[in-house]
């Protein structure tokens, strides 16, 4: 399998505060990975220090071998080829449901306004929203407007899809919905990147586990190594506290 | 005072009133549609994020203090003022005489901008930083993100912020009479000048600002509602055209 991104030595400071440290990890085409951790454990940052939403401090992103921390490379073209998800969604609100699939198409990737409709179109029936093209985000509930946020990301086409907690602002009668579209992309091929705090799902669905711990991956493997046999002292303790909870 | 001498006056001037109430309308009303464009084109420029180093981050700099200087002097002197420096300003250093029409204009214009300047960087801070992530996310630069997601929800933000400026513009614009411009206060102060009748000149012409920053009020309120646009929508019903039959 080729590898589509490659994070090495990453890390990442908030003034002195280091809140990634020589983080080394990469994503394969066709892959789901999760990344695990409590809260505060540096996985939202990683992701996106992945997409440039937050500006690495050092280390390299390889993508189709190119150094994408380079000075001059042009970060907009890249973040086209990740799609990203975000917790609280963030639907352009001044577009209704249809146009928050089309515009980044058409202002962006330069597709003409009939194409990128029907691309559009094509991916909010996937995710079960096509009834609502007109419906504007605030009139929908979060796991609607979660679906299309999902919507919006694969109408651009990207080569990997970005997770960041996307059912954390959830009802929780409404993660269900949002991750079943999540298994079904995953069961079609696509490549993920998913921080996440479901267990159950991320056990099911991933290729490959990342377990965060104060900033350092503590622990990573398939699925089955790391929720049945964690190596690391913290990686069963996390489990351990996480798996009573749910 | 005399109620009839109000109905001479406005039977004998009444085209000198409207057409002095019609030129206050046109100077406020291009003055607020250009400020508000300085003003969202300040915005735009002000919120780029600056780069950590190279030629762009100097050019940047430069010009933000030249905005500032821009917005701090505009905001910190009396129109009239400025209109007496304008004019007879350029007249000095450029030898040229400007039509008073349109030296009014670009006081105003410019006048507005340094306001509408704050008013629209207030408005673009308030947007939530969601919005912002999510148009860079799929690739957006500053400008497809400002012109595409951030502006058009900023420009239903400021909009009673604009109004507020057009009504406080249509007022102002009487200082204008000090480089005698022929709008509603100066054509007042000539009917007056000619009946020595001022109280009841200038009865009439306070009734006519109050018609028309109130008119200009009811309309910002109609459009602030038709921008929010219906509380419904339609679902698509799939499979079934309009009748309900399967297709």
């Amino acid at each position: 399998m080729t590898t589509i991104i490659d994070i090495q030595h990453l890390s990442k400071s908030f003034g002195t505060h280091e809140v990634l440290k020589d983080i080394n990890f990469s994503v394969k085409k066709g892959e789901v990975v999760c990344i695990i951790g409590s809260s505060g454990s540096g996985k939202s940052t990683l992701l996106r220090c992945v997409n440039l939403l937050e500006q690495p401090s050092g280390g390299a992103i390889i993508y189709h071998n190119e150094n994408i921390l380079d000075n001059n490379h042009d970060i907009n073209a890249y973040r086209t080829k990740l799609g990203m998800v975000f917790q609280q969604f963030n639907l352009f609100n001044n577009h209704n449901v249809l146009n928050n699939c089309v515009v980044g198409q058409v202002k962006v990737l330069k597709r003409s306004k009939e194409e990128a409709e029907k691309i559009a179109k094509k991916y909010l029936k996937v995710v079960g929203m096509d009834q609502y093209v007109n419906a504007k985000p605030k009139q929908l509930s979060g796991g609607q407007k979660q679906r299309v946020a999902i919507a919006r990301a694969l109408s651009m086409e990207p080569d990997v899809m970005l997770f960041d907690e996307p059912t954390s602002a959830l009802d929780p009668e409404m993660v269900d919905e949002v991750l079943k579209v999540m298994k079904q992309l995953a069961e079609s091929g696509l490549t993920m990147l998913i921080v996440t705090h479901e267990m159950g799902f991320a056990k099911e669905v991933s290729d490959w586990v990342v377990f965060m711990d104060q900033g350092v991956i503590a622990e990573e493997g398939t699925p089955e190594q790391i929720f049945n046999n964690p190596t690391g002292e913290r990686t069963r303790t996390f489990l351990k506290r996480t798996l009573k909870t749910n | 005072m005399s109620f009839e001498w109000v109905v001479i006056i406005i039977q004998e001037n009444w085209p000198m009133f409207l057409r002095g109430a019609g030129m206050t309308l046109l100077i406020s009303l291009v003055g607020t549609i250009i400020g508000t464009i300085i003003g969202l084109l300040i915005g735009v420029i002000r919120t780029i994020p600056i780069p950590e180093h190279g030629a762009k981050k100097g050019m940047l700099k430069v010009l933000n203090a030249i905005l500032s200087i821009y917005i701090e002097f505009f905001r910190g002197t009396p129109m009239i003022v400025q209109a007496m420096v304008i004019y007879y300003g350029s007249a000095l250093a450029f030898g040229m005489d400007m039509d008073r029409i349109a030296a009014a204009i670009f006081i105003v214009s410019i006048n507005t901008g340094a306001y509408m300047a704050e008013i629209v960087r207030g408005g673009i801070v308030s947007i939530d930083k969601g919005q912002f992530e999510a148009a860079h996310a799929i690739g957006m630069n500053h400008f497809q993100t400002m012109m595409n997601v951030v502006l058009p929800q900023t420009f239903r933000n400021i909009l009673p912020a604009t109004g507020n400026q057009f009504v406080i513009n249509i007022k102002d614009t009487s200082v204008l009479n000090v480089i005698s411009v022929s709008e509603l206060f100066f054509q007042t102060k000539s009917i007056a000048g000619n009946n020595f009748r001022y109280f009841e000149s200038f009865f009439v012409a306070s009734i006519l600002y109050l018609i028309m920053t109130f008119t200009v009020t009811r309309i910002l309120r109609f459009v602030e509602k038709r921008m929010d646009g219906p509380d419904n929508y339609d679902l698509i019903k799939i499979g079934t055209n309009s009748r309900g039959e399967k297709i």
